[in-house]
């Protein structure tokens, strides 16, 4: 298959998400006998390409019109490149970038889409995808039908892709700005810088829930410790919706989902919603006071107690090490 | 002004689900049937802007299924929806085909705004919108968790990964739905007995003209289970311990 992967950046490189995309990709590519390019888009992209270029062979669509990433340019775009039998399936990973802008363009390239794809298996000339449905109560596997196959993909399923012997080409393609539409303006972005991880690029995650009472106490307790481990900040929706966490810690079905070596839920209780976006992490702590918490049933390890008293002492024990 | 508010039926959140003997679809015997909460919250933004503006705004419900549908557009109608649009289909339709359905809606309805939700919880996959957008080449704030009618459109606060991002958006325009918009009322008492009287509004593929292709084929389903043992510790040392000597992540 001839896959396009739409890449993420930080304008220097290329996002650890897209890597693991990158990853789906390549592997993908081996089993059909395939190719893989990849593609950027934004203003200024000098930098990044040649980080890119490490990976695969990339393409540029590099122009002013694209500084901020508006679904609908940035869906025409996409569509462009891919359209016209240029590409079999377009590829990202399964971020909120790509939930709005790649599905975009799934809609102006015929709607053959699979959302947060998990595993994948190529067999008798057919792509089976899976991916879970019901907050992850079940994984289906699906086959999709379509001029282009557009598939998204869980960023902690896949491994990061490796950089490659030699670099691929890059291509700079041209951007008719005029024909683009100019229907969404960009005003701005306003994020809490926390100085820590992001929490699905994390390799320790700990999370707050309805236990924590108030900002304060949740940046004295869960901060400290996740500062202590140097892990990313993470919260149940409870917390999101009392206003305690801003919207982007949220781990969960609706949230982020994250897999991290080591996931800390404290005074989180379990909700199926919560659990769907950290049941695969590969070590999970649970405290909570409640002994019959659902949270225990996917804990590797539990302990019974208040977190106002505990997370203090496990800050404290880490510490006199 | 006309707000359309596609709204899908699930499956109430907190239930267990299991798959059916098919092995290719949930058993759905035993299981009650709610609006895709995200919808909710859609229905509950379109209520607010007519009951707050000064002109006249229509809010129109729309479902895409059978029968069964009925109840969950009574909600809607009970919620504040002027009237409900039924389309039917006899099997589930996939993203794709409910984007193709409802821009026929459109060109009957001529709304100058659509509200739905981000995502349905059944099979979250976060298209419709999108896709609907993309199709009527409209423009599009996925994720709203606010919502300003502004001078030439709207201005939507968007939640994304990396933070709150504000977007202004020409009308006719797609908005979908997130978490934080707003919190979705209960229908009052008399709201719903108004509601039972309604006629909600039927509409066949045929009439639209419709074929349904369908995009995604669901080949296997399995149930998904924690096989985790989770060991009970009973005090922060034997934690830190099994951290650091057992599990090695500390």
């Amino acid at each position: 298959m001839r896959i396009l992967l739409i890449a993420e950046h930080n304008g220097t490189h290329l996002r650890t998400a897209s890597r693991c995309a990158l990853g789906f990709a390549n592997q993908l590519a081996v089993q059909t006998d395939g190719s893989v390019t990849c593609l950027l888009l934004g203003s200024g992209l000098d930098e990044v390409a040649a980080d890119a270029a490490r990976f695969a062979d990339v393409l540029v669509a590099d122009d002013e019109a694209l500084r901020s990433p508006v679904a609908d340019r940035y869906a025409r775009v996409i569509a462009d490149v891919a359209g016209a039998g240029a590409f079999d399936l377009v590829t990202a990973a399964a971020t909120t970038f790509a939930k709005d802008i790649v599905a975009r363009a799934g809609g102006l390239l015929g709607g053959a889409m699979a959302s947060d794809v998990i595993a994948h298996e190529w067999r008798d000339d057919r792509l089976l995808l899976q991916r879970p449905m019901y907050a992850g109560a079940v994984n289906a596997t699906v086959v999709l039908h379509g001029p282009v196959q557009i598939v998204t993909v869980r960023p902690s399923a896949y491994e990061e892709a490796a950089v490659k012997n030699r670099p691929g080409s890059i291509e700079k393609i041209e951007v008719d700005a005029a024909a683009l539409p100019n229907h969404i303006q960009f005003e701005g972005l306003a994020s809490k810088e926390t100085g820590r991880p992001d929490v699905t690029e994390a390799r320790v995650v700990v999370s707050g829930g309805r236990a924590i009472k108030n900002s304060e106490d949740f940046e004295r307790l869960i901060g400290t410790l996740a500062d202590r481990l140097g892990a990313a900040t993470g919260s149940s929706r409870a917390l999101v919706d009392a206003g305690i966490t801003p919207n982007e810690f949220q781990v969960g079905q609706t949230g982020k989902i994250v897999a991290p070596e080591l996931y800390m839920a404290l005074g989180i209780s379990g909700a199926v919603q919560h659990l769907a976006g950290m049941k695969n992490s590969q070590v999970i702590v649970a405290i909570n006071s409640d002994p019959d918490a659902p949270i225990f049933e996917v804990a590797d390890y539990g302990l019974v107690g208040d977190v106002y008293e505990l997370i203090p002492e496990l800050i404290e024990k880490l510490d006199g090490d | 002004m006309k707000i359309l508010v596609p709204t899908k039926r699930v499956p109430d959140t907190d239930q267990r689900i299991r798959v059916a003997a098919d092995g290719l679809s949930i058993d759905t015997s035993m299981l009650p049937f709610v609006v895709n909460p995200f919808d909710a919250i859609a229905l509950e933004e379109a209520v607010r802007i007519s009951e707050e503006s000064s002109q006249p705004v229509e809010v129109v419900a729309v479902g895409v299924g059978g029968d069964e549908y009925e109840e969950q557009l009574r909600t809607a109608l009970a919620m504040g929806a002027e009237r409900a649009l039924l389309v039917e289909t006899d099997r589930p339709v996939d993203p794709w085909n409910v984007a193709r359905l409802l821009v026929k809606v459109v060109e009957r309805e001529s709304p100058n705004l659509i509200i739905m939700g981000k995502q349905a919880v059944d099979d979250d996959a976060n298209q419709a919108g999108q896709f609907l957008a993309a199709l009527l080449d409209w423009p599009q704030a996925t994720f709203a968790s606010k919502v300003e009618l502004v001078e030439g459109g709207l201005r939507v606060d968007r939640e994304t990964d990396a933070g709150i991002e504000t977007v202004r958006v020409s009308l006719p325009a797609v908005v979908t739905t997130d978490l934080r918009l707003n919190e979705p009322r209960y229908a009052s008492l008399p709201s719903i007995m108004r509601a039972k009287k309604k006629t909600i509004e039927r509409l066949s593929c045929e009439e639209l003209g419709l074929t349904i292709e369908p995009r995604i084929e669901i080949v296997a389903m399995e149930g998904t289970s924690s096989d985790r043992q989770c060991e009970r510790v009973d005090s922060v040392d034997e934690l830190i311990d099994r951290l650091r000597n057992v599990a090695e992540v500390i």
